[in-house]
């Protein structure tokens, strides 16, 4: 895979570059992420306190954490099932979110859908389905909204690289680029979709080589650079802020566990978990702070504790939570006034 | 119209180009069929003859017959609405398409489909279906089989610049560009969508600036020029035996009547098919023959015309004299 | 009151709630500048302006997926599949993004999808189908087959107020061959409420859409025989209007389910059903089905007419469980 990376790692200049809140606020955002899966992956679902299924995003922290952290409070999100950094982002709480992976009540589809299957639209947040692309038309029907009611707010949508394969993805970018509407399209290029690597998911190297055909600008961005994915998606969001209209930002990753909790990655050449655990996001964003001074590795300790310390407690909160009731199970297919 | 004067259409020759004599009034005689046959079902549809909606490619001829003349024995090729003149290329008889548009029981379906919706496996036909690229991914299916057996051999369909919008243009060609498969998409950019125009169905021009997008190889031609388009259906066809992938060719022509016969198309600026219409492919294609000596006279082309006459008048008298079908047949063949 | 055919109370339907309701928006194929392909959006764009009345590309997933989009933050789209047998091509955004955004996480989709379904044109396998059936078991979905003027304009204006997901079926055989005289005050026809079309004490046609229209042919044959038919149109057909479909039954204890849509699967099935569990110790004979045969729907004249069920067929079968 690496040989057909067409990303530049070394980019060192910006048009955006973070103040030094935005990046304790990023670190802080990306270490939850990873705090919070990994105990739900590692720990609560090898415990058995997980009901179904876990995909999580680790290597990818950065994609979600970048882009979220532009969001405006009026602008809505279409995640996809590794942007535990979004929900975050937009203030849905650790507690609501275990309590979704175990299940409960509380949880945010109290109990009807499982693990990132989950939104809200107090937050804005749009829930993701099964099936793959299918936020992309969903995406730019919002962004059409706002268009048509003369709003500044901007929709931003989520994907892998696997799900540009589907129709919807192709129809739904297309529509947008034809009105110009407010909508970014992230794509999160982990290199692997399950168990298909990417030269059997496109005949190209970048997605991104698929906006010409669209008539909007296409960024390949390196995914594990944060103030990389902090510049690329401010500046695609401006845009899309502005009327110039969408824009796809290719974010080149690696998965660095399994489709999902039981997949043990089996056909994923070892070294490029290797390759890959050298580009780390998080350490990579900790070094340059270190380097440049805006924290110390006594600050970066606490915070590594402050994040131990949310998910401890959501996860308390969350069990102590009741699961919903057998015979609510025909209540809200429809309008229940 | 007059061929001396120099603001004329004139076809330009691609470089390289084989063909003998025979093969360039072939290519007349094709699109001189297309056309004549499609006036003819004009005719019976106004008599009431037709059943359904009639569709026409006037003005579009050159890119069915110079694309289908392309193939070899063994290739597939799919039609779409406007692409009568690929199928007479491929041999199917103008008394098959007069039966079937006249609901007849000698028609390919026997009456249970309609226009050209038909096809025949053996003979490399593949019948469309109303929703417009769904033939992509079926085609790129067949691609894929040549590329197991290693045939010598290519699947070629065609799609508008509406159906470049659809869920199944993007995942057939993905897919046909993922596989490397002998696959040729003909892009028939004619401008109009029913009523959209492609401004309203796509945000560029070109087309084909998507073909990279699935690593296929991309080519823009003149729609209305024969042999530009037959050209580049060899070359593509060339690169596709070659194991380079599949080839996406843009076709720039244009739809000169309503989608169908009941469409006056009044949301087409008139000037624009007043333009179109200077451009015409068979006038076109005979000012080419007449000034490059491939035919001594109007004569000669006289005589090819004559020979379609007859046989569209033939085939509508065939047409027409075959009855409806048995009702009995209605439930025949939902399974094998 | 004005004359007004079943195509044009569709329109006033969808035109008199965007005149009331900014949100309300139409997109689909060629239903700007052309006015929809059957002239259902005539003029709207005019009055409402390409922000409102939305040419897209051929795209029937981004269509609904944008409309759903768009009803999350608020609006009221209405989607045109230009014939609803493309509706296959949207299949995945109804069913699995539309249906359940409710019941997972309680967030209501307020859209419409319409489209003309139906045979008796000779359209042929692509342009005559009847779909509800691919819908009828998705629960989330709402399903409403008008039968008349006054139907498809109330049931438009009840579908498009209607907080879930709606799909409308007009049956393009009666678009201009049904018009009645319609109320000028606004007026909407409830979802999930089925209308007696014909008073009848011998025998039950439950039907919809334009067999309504067959079903009353029949029953005015079988009336010359003293054989006294009522008519029920179900109107909606998700959710069923189980107690009207209970009391016909109950009343003349023999009945027949007939719809346009194939036998196998249809959407009569569950109509019979409910009657075999609850009303099944008032029946005096067999319940009949009538419905094309399992067949796609066949484009030459014989064919189709062969396919679709006939006054004749369904007199003959109400005459023999009428004698039962």
């Amino acid at each position: 895979m690496a040989d057909r990376q067409t990303v530049s790692a070394k980019k060192t200049h910006y048009v955006h570059t973070p103040d030094e809140k935005s990046k304790l606020d990023m670190l802080h955002f990306m270490k939850l992420t990873r705090e919070i899966e990994d105990r739900i992956e590692r720990k609560l679902y090898r415990q058995g306190r997980i009901v179904g299924g876990v995909y999580v995003g680790r290597g990818q922290e950065a994609i979600s954490v970048g882009t979220a952290i532009h969001m405006e409070k009026d602008d809505v999100v279409a995640p996809s099932h590794r942007d535990m950094g979004v929900f975050l982002m937009r203030g849905i709480t650790a507690r609501r979110i275990i309590a979704q992976y175990m299940g409960r009540k509380t949880g945010l589809t109290r109990g009807r859908d499982g693990n990132m299957h989950m939104g809200d639209m107090n937050y804005n947040v749009i829930a993701f389905v099964s099936h793959l692309g299918d936020n992309v038309p969903v995406a730019a029907g919002a962004a059409l909204a706002f268009k048509q009611r003369g709003e500044q707010r901007v929709a931003l949508c989520y994907n892998g690289e696997g799900a540009t394969s589907r129709g919807d993805w192709h129809e739904g970018i297309n529509f947008a680029s034809i009105h110009k509407l407010p909508v970014v399209f992230f794509i999160n290029n982990n290199a692997y979709a399950y168990s298909t690597p990417m030269e059997l998911q496109m005949a190209v190297a970048d997605v991104a080589m698929r906006a010409p055909g669209y008539g909007i600008p296409g960024e390949v961005v390196d995914g594990n650079d944060i103030l990389a994915v902090y510049d690329s998606a401010k500046r695609a969001i401006d845009r899309a802020r502005s009327g110039a209209g969408p824009s796809i930002v290719e974010y080149k990753t690696f998965r660095m566990t399994g489709h999902s909790a039981h997949d043990d990655a089996g056909y994923v050449p070892p070294e490029l978990f290797e390759e890959w655990k050298q580009k780390d996001p998080i350490v990579r964003l900790e070094q340059a702070m270190l380097e440049d001074g805006t924290v110390t590795q006594a600050r970066l300790d606490a915070m590594q504790r402050e994040c131990a310390l949310m998910i401890d407690d959501a996860v308390d909160w969350a069990e102590k939570q009741p699961y919903p009731a057998g015979e609510d199970v025909t209540r809200d297919v429809y309008f229940e006034g | 119209m007059n061929p001396s004067t120099s603001d004329a259409y004139s076809l330009s020759v691609p470089a390289g180009l084989t063909l003998d004599r025979t093969g360039f009034l072939e290519l007349y005689y094709f699109m001189a069929l297309n056309r004549k046959l499609e006036e003819r079902l004009g005719h019976l549809y106004r008599q009431g003859k037709v059943v359904g909606g009639l569709y026409s490619s006037l003005g579009q001829e050159a890119c069915s017959v110079g694309s289908a003349y392309a193939l070899e024995r063994g290739d597939f090729l799919a039609p779409m609405i406007r692409n009568l003149g690929a199928l007479m290329v491929r041999g199917v008889k103008p008394v098959d398409v007069m039966a079937q548009y006249c609901a007849r029981a000698i028609g390919p379906t026997r009456g249970k489909d309609l226009n050209v919706h038909f096809g025949w496996v053996d003979r490399g036909l593949i019948a469309p279906i109303s929703v417009v690229g769904a033939l992509i991914p079926v085609m790129a299916g067949i691609a894929l089989e040549m590329k197991m057996k290693s045939k010598p051999n290519v699947a070629l369909t065609y799609i508008g610049d509406g159906g470049m919008s659809t869920t199944d243009f993007h995942e057939g060609m993905n897919f046909a560009g993922v596989h490397r498969l002998p696959f040729i998409l003909i892009v028939e950019n004619n401008g109009y969508a029913y009523s959209t125009p492609t401004s309203l169905q796509a945000n560029v021009t070109d087309l084909v600036t998507r073909a990279p997008g699935y690593g296929a190889y991309g080519e823009s031609v003149d729609g209305n020029n024969v042999l530009a388009v037959l050209d580049a259906v060899r070359r593509g066809r060339a690169r596709c035996l070659a194991g380079e992938g599949p080839v996406m060719i843009e076709a720039r022509t244009f739809r000169r009547k309503g989608h169908a016969e009941h469409d006056d198309a009044g949301y087409v600026p008139r000037a624009l098919v007043a333009e179109w219409e200077k451009k015409d492919p068979l006038d076109a294609y005979r000012r080419y023959l007449l000034a490059n000596h491939t035919v001594d006279s109007e004569q000669d082309i006289g005589e090819i015309d004559a020979k379609i006459a007859v046989i569209l008048e033939d085939a509508a008298n065939e047409a027409l004299a075959a009855p409806f079908p048995d009702p009995s047949i209605a439930r025949e063949n939902v399974y094998g | 009151m004005a004359v007004t055919t079943y195509i044009d109370a569709i329109r006033e339907g969808i035109w008199e709630e965007m005149e009331k309701d900014e949100s309300v928006f139409i997109l689909g194929e060629d239903v700007g500048i052309y006015g929809g392909a059957f002239k259902v959006t005539r003029g709207m764009l005019d009055r409402f302006g390409p922000m409102r009345v939305i040419d897209t590309p051929i795209s029937e997933s981004a269509i609904v997926g944008a409309a759903i989009g768009a009803s999350l933050v608020g609006m009221k789209p209405v989607c045109e599949m230009q014939f609803i047998d493309f509706i296959s091509c949207a299949f995945d955004q109804i069913v699995n993004f539309a249906a359940k955004c409710r019941y997972r996480w309680g967030a209501g989709v307020p859209i419409v999808v319409r489209g003309p379904c139906g045979g008796g044109v000779h359209g042929g396998p692509f342009h005559s189908q009847n779909v509800e059936a691919y819908f009828f078991n998705v629960p989330g979905l709402k399903i409403v087959c008008p039968s008349t003027a006054y139907d498809a304009k109330g049931l438009m204006k009840a579908a498009i107020r209607d907080p879930d997901p709606v799909l409308y079926f007009e049956h393009k055989y009666l678009y201009r061959r049904i018009k009645e005289d319609l109320p000028a005050e606004d007026f909407v026809v409830p979802i999930g409420k089925a209308a007696i079309r014909r008073e009848g004490e011998d025998l039950s046609i439950i039907t919809y859409g334009a067999m309504v229209y067959r079903a009353l042919e029949a029953a005015e044959e079988l009336a010359k025989e003293d054989i006294d038919v009522e008519v029920l149109d179900l109107r909606s057909i998700l959710p069923l209007d189980e107690e009207a479909i209970l009391a016909t039954a109950k009343k003349t204890s023999k009945v027949i389910m007939l719809h346009e849509a194939t036998l196998t699967g249809g959407a009569g099935g569950e109509v019979v059903a409910r009657i075999a569990e609850k009303a099944f110790e008032y029946l005096d004979g067999p319940i009949v089905r009538i419905a094309p045969p399992d067949t796609p729907v066949p484009y030459s004249p014989p064919l189709e007419e062969a396919f679709l069920p006939q006054v004749a067929d369904i007199v003959a079968r109400a005459r023999k469980l009428a004698n039962y």
